[in-house]
């Protein structure tokens, strides 16, 4: 332990030292907002609107939780590449050298390094939740809509919010440490993220056999984490996991993916 | 002060698949002395460094400091300085930063960054980041980060390489410096006239061996005879002067070099012959023959 809360210190100050950490909060800030604002407007608009027909828009109950939860359905990515980050710039920049001579336990850095993108990665969850609450609040708020705000169900949808992209940030580690190669990590992190894991959730909607399993997807357990209802069962009531059953799956992914990357890549020789 | 302790090296082998990096390898290094690690290019040499310091697990065998390995000291930053390689800092940060971390993780005073910053002269910037840096500001860098707690122990892999004229000046008092105070030196190089100015003992190996070690003047004396450099505006008369008084010589570019004579002889030959000389010195190699003698010529890579 005398190892750990200076090594924790050590990651915290590398995290702050380099630029990523901010541009990413931007960009996440601006990315949810532009998704739940967006949405929130065009739904908004079409529950309004006389001449369309109201089932094209999800029912407005739930249409506040769904755009909050847009922080996790699109805001997820965010921590995953700080994590990611994080560690395969050790691997890219040759500082697991100065890195281990500092603290030799590598366990103890490894350690250091998940609770404080945990840390970070909460952090990302408030900015994404304030983006995702200011601009859908705003925007439900423009077409007269409930914005729910009220609600306790809607600030615990939040407050889960921000332990999700916590533990997104702590998987992003697992990941870098899995795939030290900083460009394939990217490049992994971006193609599940963006294509291969919605994709599966669009096929899921449409297959019985599927939506059993569709449920397990790391994206969709973070969806029921935040018990809102997800953009891609358009608020009908598909398949889900309890919020804490969410929430394990979620920890136990950030789990296997560091342990793993322990064992592949971060106990060998540093030559 | 912090005093030293010395380094262990004790039947230390790392092999990589079927090849033998570094083979049973065992040496001490006393504190109080600076000990040169020589060994051309791909001798083993950064693998046994690295072994020393955690980084690389031995096949077998084992290196510790003081009598303990390096990843069971309770201090590690405070008892060993390491500057292994020119490149280990993320280019997006400035170096007082880079050193900060460090500086967290081994729990040193945070005023000894700039302290260190100081003795390697990069004070005026501090500020800037590392990715702007010359290789020869990155090896101070790396410098400061060994300097960093203060410690007894220093190991220095190439710690010359890149510097300028008056950088290496300045490192070889500064390692003299250190071992006077009673600290471990030890620097690698694979030239040992990069060294030879600043060392008093020397550990040579070659293809993962150990092949000599001892003092400095151990060299001398298991060197190649010394030749004479001798060179006349009339060459051919020289060399004919030479070859009537039967000396063996050979004609090199900077001029006729001649083994198993003295200068005065040589000088005396030219002088009864006529023959006038424009220089006759002693060849200065003799530790750099000796040296790669011991290494094996072919064995540079």
């Amino acid at each position: 332990m005398n190892l750990f809360f200076p090594a924790l210190k050590a990651e915290f100050t590398k995290l702050l030292t380099t630029k990523i950490w901010w541009i990413l909060a931007i960009i996440l800030f601006l990315y949810v907002a532009g998704v739940s604002g967006g949405l929130g407007a065009l739904f908004g608009f079409l529950s309004r609107s006389a001449e369309t027909d109201a089932s094209q828009a999800p029912p407005t109950d739930v249409l506040a939780p769904m755009l909050y939860g847009s922080v996790s359905t699109f805001g997820y990515v965010f921590p995953v590449l700080l994590g990611a980050l994080a560690i395969t710039s050790e691997y890219r920049h040759q500082m697991l050298t100065p890195t281990f001579l500092a603290t030799p336990k590598r366990g103890v850095v490894l350690a250091a390094k998940s609770v404080a993108l945990l840390v970070f990665g909460a952090l990302y969850g408030v900015i994404g939740v304030i983006a995702s609450v200011g601009a859908g609040a705003g925007a439900l708020a423009l077409f007269g809509l409930d914005a729910q705000l009220g609600d306790s169900d809607t600030w615990a949808l939040m407050g889960r919010a921000v332990l999700a992209l916590a533990l997104w940030a702590v998987i992003g580690v697992g990941l870098g440490a899995l795939i030290p190669n900083q460009v394939a990590a990217i490049v992994v992190t971006l193609a599940f993220t963006q294509f291969v894991e919605p994709t599966l959730r669009a096929i899921v909607s449409f297959a019985e056999w599927a939506a059993a399993v569709g449920k397990f997807l790391p994206g969709a357990a973070s969806d029921a984490l935040l018990g809102a209802p997800s953009f891609f069962t358009m608020g009908m009531t598909g398949e889900t996991l309890e919020w804490w059953q969410g929430g394990l799956l979620l920890a136990a992914l950030a789990l296997v993916l560091s342990v793993l990357g322990y064992f592949v890549s971060w106990k060998r020789d540093v030559t | 002060m912090p005093t030293g302790v010395p380094i262990e090296f004790a039947g230390l082998t790392k092999r990589f698949g079927p090849v033998a990096a570094v083979s049973d390898l065992s040496f001490t290094v006393e504190p109080g002395r600076v000990t040169g690690f020589l060994g051309p290019n791909g001798a083993g040499k950064t693998t046994s460094l690295r072994m020393l310091l955690g980084l690389v697990a031995p096949t077998s065998g084992s290196a510790t400091i003081g009598g303990t390995r390096y990843r069971d000291l309770a201090s590690p930053l405070t008892t060993v300085g390491a500057a292994l390689e020119a490149a280990s800092f993320h280019p997006g940060r400035s170096a007082r930063d880079h050193l900060r971390v460090y500086a967290q993780a081994g729990r040193i005073d945070p005023q000894r960054v700039d302290i260190a910053l100081g003795i390697v002269g990069l004070s005026e910037y501090a500020n800037r980041r590392v990715g702007g840096y010359s290789l020869g500001m990155r090896q101070r860098l790396g410098l400061a980060g060994a300097l960093l707690g203060d410690p007894g122990v220093l190991v220095l892999d190439e710690p010359i390489n890149g510097l300028d004229p008056e950088g290496i000046k300045w490192i070889r008092g500064f390692l003299r410096t250190l071992a006077a105070e009673g600290r471990t030196v030890l620097v690698s190089s694979h030239l040992l006239s990069e060294v030879q100015q600043s060392v008093d003992e020397v550990v040579i190996i070659a293809r993962g061996t150990l092949v000599h070690r001892g003092p400095l003047s151990s060299l001398e004396i298991e060197g190649a005879a010394t030749k004479v450099i001798v060179d006349s505006p009339n060459r051919e008369a020289l060399a004919a002067a030479l070859t009537a008084a039967s000396a063996s010589f050979e004609i090199a570019r900077a001029g006729i070099l001649v083994s198993g004579l003295e200068p005065a002889e040589i000088g005396h030959i030219a002088f009864v012959a006529g023959v006038e000389v424009s220089s006759l010195h002693r060849q200065k190699s003799g530790l750099e023959d000796s040296f790669l003698a011991l290494v094996g010529e072919g064995g540079s890579l």
